[in-house]
């Protein structure tokens, strides 16, 4: 017995070594790390399983939401972060230095809901404030059921459900209804995180609205749309400006985004003039440093993130009408190649 | 006395019981539920593929564990190496001084080490490794992880040695033997077993614990084993999956959490057997 | 070990100092990595502390767009659910103390219970999570439709039940160990006078083991305040002070988790200052409970000897 402890610290020596030399064997192995937004998530996930298999690349992108990557991007504890809500001027500036947004898919924000039966129900504006506002406790109230005749509502109570984290769902979701009702103005507004109505329930990322509402008879909540598809879960139409209810597809959130994208992407989508445009649709960006040399960061590391970037808005755009998002218009595209071909190392291009 | 008052009396003592046995029995329900619940979902998601794969993109079919298996080992062996020296060190100190203004500080410490959220301990590495280092990392999990396995360490360590009769070390010095080699070569070898449970019940502790990860190791979709980079763990698995939308995540969960508690479970019997086997007899 | 070869008294007696200064370093290192915890906490919370003071406790409104925080909510969210833990939780905890301590100290059938409290105490948080949201969610969500009152399955209730069977073995392995430490020739008194068991446990036990019990109690209480993950997965996370104990509320724990990754500047700041609070509610409690646990086991060994 009395050898063991040599025998105890030379095994820890041995360990130590191994976990050392581990560390050191699959440096060649390159690794990106990002963070943020729910709301693409399923769709980056695809993307960057396909990138590692053809590139050798692992991005490992972390769902903590929005405000979550803006804020791990300016901590500069992430290579890039993920966002639905294009950084604020404050934001900006505590970033310390240039930051650029590329978009990378279009999405909808739906409004999902767990009801017997789950029939297909129309939402007027005023219902969904007024439901996220708290007003509305009844399924079967006649703000909803007036814009659903022949459906039979149950007399169930409502049990709406929000984001728990800053979120840019609940941004584009808030900014909607900011510029469609008043009360929901004046007393919420716009944001990442919001001011909810006391007693409201709230959810970590996109899944876990998903999840609740899914578990929950009577839950109504909000958010991207392919969780929903995905989970076979109902999703409400909405009254658009035009005054159609609009069922979110591909095909009418691309009808809303049919605007002008200005040069630094930095366009809102929601309640846009388009006839057949899906009214609660907007961009998600990736965010990123415009100069790459921060925090000793190596330069095929930041080759690697601005190859990945034109990847992902050329090639990997074949990923996203799979999973029901809408891809970038050429425009949009091509704005974002620009951007990113605008990053630097050292002042230099990164890429050519 | 009368009669009757003695029956009453009696009654009253076999209604005690009663209810005693009831709530006894009544607060296992919960266990039994969820050890139901674990292996009737869990064990039918485990096979090959759950255990040797890895995570699919959200929304396909399939994949395992694999990733989150090897990152909890890690952990566990990054925490344990941080953790282990240090805390028998300060065991040892504490059982050959057993009182002192240090000796009654440390203890101190001890305890509200013990009793401190996992949550902040979290925070703490997040602030101490994660912002320096600019990086999440296994590191800074490991970390998190160490601070929490240090107090069950050194309690256990000072617990078992004080119990080593003083005779055993007198003869040893009476011998001419330093003082240091006494400890190490009399001392500690036979309180091993003690230590060695005290660490398996402190890795046991720690090998369920996914507060402290949520801003340190981070998770990672990938398998991973460099200590600098994001990894991911079985109880941040559980918490991911539990809390997503999918029906097949949510088995999969069910199924990594029969993973995590068997492992736990082993660790505990490991230690057991441990302590009833090498009992300190003299 | 390559100084073990040095014969000579000098180097044994450098190893000597070496090896003595190398322990009492290891001690040092965790009464340092204490305070170097709380320095970290009160100097990264202090521009919250700057701001909001001691009136951080009585604010009832917590938002980050106009960087107003008050962690009351936080603070009844948390004594609500653990306090209502403890209620549900003592009556199931003292009855095993009983069984394990009085009743049944040893056979098969303490064996069992005894492992299977070690057991459940064994259990990670985050599965316990995992139970709630598929077992006691729709179980306190049916309750709610049958009392008429908003069905959202979590909130308050729910997270005090799984914190209650979470903290169910801490004071119930406590209160056997006081409850063993009764002196025998004070119970056997008791019986040679002819009071029954229950006679017996009601006022000799219970009395004598009051304060261990107590204590057992307070360090349950250390642990449902800190816990973190089964929480999060099922309190509902609403930054307002809970109006019932249906209603989604926060803890101290779960708001931190829920918000700590997004959070800059003062945000930042006043989650730590959570953080801070939190630690120094554990640390008392803890100590407060440790300390009546020492007294009575150094007072029960004084009178065996």
């Amino acid at each position: 017995m009395s050898g063991i402890f040599p025998r105890a610290v030379s095994l820890m020596v041995a360990f130590f070594a191994l976990v050392c030399f581990a560390t050191h064997a699959p440096a060649l192995d390159m690794e990106l790390l990002g963070a943020g937004a729910t709301f693409p998530q399923p769709l980056y996930s695809k993307m960057f399983d396909a990138y590692n298999q053809q590139y050798k690349v692992k991005i490992n992108y972390q769902g903590i939401g929005s405000g979550g990557g803006i804020n791990q991007l300016i901590k500069k504890t992430v290579d890039f972060g993920g966002t639905d809500a294009f950084m604020t001027a404050k934001e900006l500036q505590s970033a310390g230095a240039p930051v650029l947004h590329i978009p990378t898919c279009l999405g909808a924000v739906v409004v999902t809901y767990n009801l017997p039966g789950n029939s297909k129900l129309n939402f007027t504006p005023d219902a969904v404030a007024e439901i996220f506002l708290g007003k509305i406790t009844k399924w079967n109230d006649p703000k909803i059921a007036s814009a659903n005749p022949g459906v039979k509502l149950p007399d169930l109570p409502v049990s709406a459900v929000h984001r728990a984290d800053g979120s840019g769902t609940t941004y584009i979701f808030s900014e909607y209804l900011t510029k469609v009702n008043k009360e929901w103005k004046e007393k919420v507004g716009t944001g990442k995180s919001l001011k909810w109505p006391a007693g409201q329930i709230g959810q970590k990322g996109n899944p876990g609205v998903a999840g609740y509402v899914k578990q929950t008879p009577g839950a109504v909540g909000y958010v991207e749309l392919l969780y929903a598809t995905q989970n076979k879960m109902p999703y409400g139409n909405i009254k658009n400006r035009a005054g159609k209810f609009i069922e979110p597809t591909l095909k009418s959130v691309s009808a809303a985004a049919n605007v002008k994208i200005p040069d630094d992407t930095n366009v809102s989508l929601t309640d846009t003039e388009a006839a057949a445009g899906y009214p609660i649709s907007g961009f998600t960006w990736l965010i990123f440093y415009k100069e790459q040399n921060y925090g000793g960061k190596a330069k095929d590391r930041a080759e690697a993130l601005a190859k990945l970037l034109l990847w992902m808005v050329g090639d990997g755009q074949k990923y996203v009408e799979p999973l029901q998002y809408a891809p970038l218009s050429k425009e949009a595209a091509a704005k974002a190649n620009k951007l990113v071909r605008s990053m630097t190392y050292n002042g230099a291009p990164l890429v050519k | 006395m009368t009669g009757g008052h003695v029956g009453r009396r009696l009654a009253k003592d076999t209604l005690f019981k009663g209810a005693v046995c009831l709530l006894a029995f009544l607060s296992l329900l919960p266990l039994f539920l969820i050890l139901y619940y674990i292996t009737m979902k869990g064990i039918s998601v485990i096979n090959w593929d759950f255990l040797f794969s890895l995570p699919r993109p959200i929304g396909e079919s399939g994949g395992g564990v694999a990733n989150a298996v090897v990152g909890t080992l890690m952990l566990i062996a990054l925490s344990s190496v941080i953790s282990v020296p240090c805390g028998i060190a300060a065991g040892i100190y504490l059982s050959e001084n057993k009182t002192g203004k240090l000796s009654n500080t440390i203890r101190l410490s001890v305890i509200v080490l013990q009793g401190t959220p996992s949550i902040v301990i979290g925070i703490i590495a997040y602030l101490w490794v994660v912002a320096p280092l600019k990086t999440f990392s296994a590191l800074s999990g490991g970390v998190a992880l160490s601070i929490m396995m240090l107090p069950v360490i050194i309690k256990t360590t000072e617990e078992t040695l004080k119990l080593i009769p003083y005779h055993l070390k007198e003869a040893s010095l009476a011998l001419g033997v330093p003082y240091y080699r006494t400890i190490l070569k009399v001392v500690l070898p036979s309180g091993i077993s003690g230590i060695l449970t005290g660490i398996l019940l402190s890795v046991a502790r720690i090998t369920g614990e996914t507060a402290p990860l949520l801003f340190t190791a981070f998770g990672n979709q990938f398998m991973n084993v460099n200590i600098f980079k994001p990894i991911d763990s079985l109880p941040y698995r559980i918490f991911y999956y539990a809390m997503s939308p999918y029906p097949e995540w949510h088995s999969f969960a069910w199924g990594a959490s029969f993973i995590l508690v068997v492992l736990t479970l082993a660790l505990n019997l490991i230690a057991r057997g441990i302590s009833a086997k090498w009992k300190i007899q003299f | 070990m390559d100084t073990g070869k040095q014969r000579a008294p000098s180097g044994t007696d450098r190893s000597e100092k070496r090896f003595s200064v190398c322990l009492a370093g290891s001690g040092l290192i965790i009464v340092l990595l204490l305070l170097a915890i709380f320095a970290t906490l009160l100097v990264t919370a202090l521009p919250a502390i700057k701001e909001f003071g001691i009136f951080f406790f009585i604010g009832r409104v917590w938002d980050a767009t106009t960087e107003t925080f008050g962690a009351l909510p936080f603070l009844v969210g948390t004594l609500l659910t653990s306090f209502l833990a403890l209620v549900i939780s003592i009556p199931f905890s003292i009855a095993i103390s009983i069984f394990l301590g009085e009743y049944f100290k040893t056979g098969a059938i303490s064996t069992f219970l005894r492992s299977a409290v070690e057991v459940l105490a064994g259990i990670p948080s985050v599965i316990y999570g995992l139970w709630g949201l598929f077992f006691l969610m729709p179980a306190v969500r049916f309750i709610e439709m049958k009392l008429g009152v908003a069905p959202h399955g979590v909130g308050i209730l729910t997270s005090s039940l799984i914190l209650a069977i979470m903290i169910i073995p801490f004071s119930a392995s406590i209160g056997r160990e006081v409850i063993t430490l009764v002196p025998g020739d004070l119970k056997e008194a008791a019986y040679s006078l002819g009071a029954t068991r229950f006679e017996v446990i009601r006022n000799i036990v219970i009395p004598y083991a009051r304060s261990g019990i107590i204590a057992g109690i307070l360090l349950a209480l250390g642990r449902a305040i800190g816990e973190t993950m089964a929480v999060t997965m099922l309190i509902g996370n609403s930054n307002f002070l809970p109006t019932s104990i249906f209603s989604p509320a926060n803890t101290m724990a779960s708001v931190i988790a829920n918000e700590f990754a997004e959070a800059t500047g003062v945000t930042a700041a006043s989650l730590i200052y959570v953080a801070l609070v939190l630690f120094l509610v554990t640390m008392v409690v803890n100590i407060i409970g440790t300390y009546v646990i020492q007294r009575i086991s150094i007072e029960a060994s004084r009178e065996v000897s």
